[in-house]
């Protein structure tokens, strides 16, 4: 037996009895953003700039309906996020529906506000997975990246208690020209701390990271070197701790394949309830946006919105998507990055190389890239530069 | 970094492999669920950020890994099962356990 796994790209989102390609199927999987609120306020956060206050926010009665919708349209996997989801005082009593309705379900957290007793009620509850962030190797770095004091120590308390508890661990590591330097380091602790997976995610540059990408950017060299360091140690670590690598698309030549392609196998649900093919699409202006409070069903919603619609499949594709043999692999790259860096979000993503607006907005970066090492952090009033604050 | 050698990682610890034998008691850990979805009519792994379609061989095997039964009765009991020769089963077994094991998607569970 050579493979354990079918290696057919279409399989997953192919309905029952259905035989030809499809342009999407049954959503796999669902991040919900349950709120905005977060103790850090990292300058790369991946919520969008203009946050949802916490009035705004669904109650659990709603999420509740919510979760019981996702599982009977078929999803398989929900991924409890934020903000910082612990923040929710009904989360332990989400993931126990997630688990009651089959959801496997996984926390993405910065485990600042986690403490013992809460993370044993998750466990009990079903949780099946445990994505703790870390902002550096050591706490100067760390916590002056997350803006929040001894976060770094109390990261490391509470990976420590997933392993006592048997949960597994999934370590995620956002890198950027400040920390590139660490990334040895990180590698050792997230074995350190019994991580079956490290997720060594370099920044892309949307939203947030795009109003710090000065601050930000590594250099050529810099990826080059991580990119060694990262083959040295996965051949070390084969059967041990999988690491997951991910280049930003600045140094890449083809673009990513942006959630899987636009409305295809994933969606998020904002705070507030919006349904979003991804989650920056909100930054799309003149696209409009469904939401669980409306009257429509979620299966509705994904089936028949105008913005689940627009950029589904390849048929919306411009030259030269249309006619190049990986429009199937990567579907046109980023939408949110067509929009935020050519103005149409209809357009060839500028990360891949054949973009006409290739050269003019990714050779800019790179040469306007290593300025100021000053953060803009992450807050409800747009932004604090870093200076200020000290 | 031309002319530079290329960096090597180092680390603290020296790991170990979980290295699978036909007396391992494997079984699925909390994040990795096997099931059956009605919506798609398939077998699905379920790990973390991913969905993984097994191979009809891979969901019998996976089904009888119950952390109590060694790989070399879990074969000998599918060689009775299918009338086929228990060898080859674990063989293929420890192949296919191992593989989930070296992605991190199966636990032996220690004897005593």
């Amino acid at each position: 037996m050579d493979e354990i796994l079918a290696q057919d790209e279409f399989a997953l989102v192919t309905r029952k009895g259905d035989t030809a390609k499809a342009d999407y199927g049954i959503p796999l999987a669902v991040l919900v953003e349950l709120t905005h609120r977060c103790p850090l306020q990292c300058p790369y956060c991946s919520n969008p700039v203009e946050l949802e206050a916490s009035g705004k926010e669904l109650s659990t009665e709603e999420w509740l309906r919510v979760i019981d919708e996702l599982a009977e349209i078929g999803v398989l996997q929900i991924h409890f996020s934020g903000g910082e989801p612990t923040v929710r005082k009904d989360l332990v009593q989400l993931v126990q529906r997630a688990h009651d309705v089959g959801l496997y379900s996984n926390l993405i957290t910065s485990a600042v506000m986690l403490s013992r007793d809460k993370l044993q009620a998750l466990a009990d509850a079903g949780l099946n997975h445990v994505q703790i962030s870390v902002q550096g190797a050591n706490a100067a770095m760390a916590d002056r990246v997350g803006g929040f004091k001894n976060g770094h120590a109390k990261k490391l308390e509470v990976a420590a208690w997933v392993h006592e508890m048997g949960l597994p661990l999934t370590v995620n590591a956002v890198m950027h020209r400040q920390n590139l330097p660490q990334l040895p380091e990180i590698i050792d602790l997230a074995l350190q701390l019994r991580a079956q997976r490290l997720e060594v995610a370099n920044v892309q540059y949307y939203g947030w990271a795009l109003k710090n990408r000065a601050s930000l950017m590594p250099s050529r060299e810099q990826m080059d070197r991580a990119t060694a360091i990262v083959e040295s140690a996965r051949s070390q670590l084969h059967g041990i701790m999988e690491i997951d690598y991910v280049i930003p698309d600045y140094y890449a030549e083809r673009p990513k394949q942006c959630m899987g392609g636009w409305g295809r196998q994933f969606f998020n649900i904002s705070p507030a309830g919006k349904v979003l093919p991804c989650h920056a699409a909100e930054s799309i202006t003149g696209l409009e946006f469904d939401s669980v409070r409306g009257n429509k069903s979620i299966r509705w919603i994904w089936d028949n919105s105008e913005a689940f619609n627009a950029y589904r499949g390849t048929g919306w594709m411009p030259e030269p998507c249309q006619s190049c043999e990986f429009k199937e692999i990567d579907f046109g790259g980023c939408r949110c990055q067509a929009f935020a860096l050519t103005g149409k979000a209809g357009n060839t993503d500028p990360a891949c190389a054949k973009s006409p607006h290739h050269k003019r907005i990714f050779e800019a970066a790179l040469e306007s890239a290593g300025g100021s090492d000053s953060f803009i952090y992450r807050n409800f009033s747009g932004g604090t530069p870093e200076t200020d604050k000290a | 970094m031309s002319g530079e050698e290329a960096p090597v990682w180092r680390p603290s610890v020296t790991p170990t492999r979980a290295v699978v034998t036909r007396d391992s008691r494997p079984r699925l850990p909390r994040h990795v669920v096997l099931r059956h979805d009605p919506a798609r009519d398939r077998w699905l792994i379920l790990v973390p950020e991913r969905v993984l379609i097994p191979e009809p061989t891979a969901v019998v095997l996976l089904q009888e890994a119950d952390g109590q039964r060694t790989v070399a009765e879990i074969a000998a009991h599918l060689a009775q099962t299918y009338a086929a020769d228990a060898a080859v089963i674990e063989a293929d077994a420890i192949e296919m356990f191992q593989d989930m094991s070296d992605r991190g998607f199966l636990t032996l569970v220690s004897e005593g």
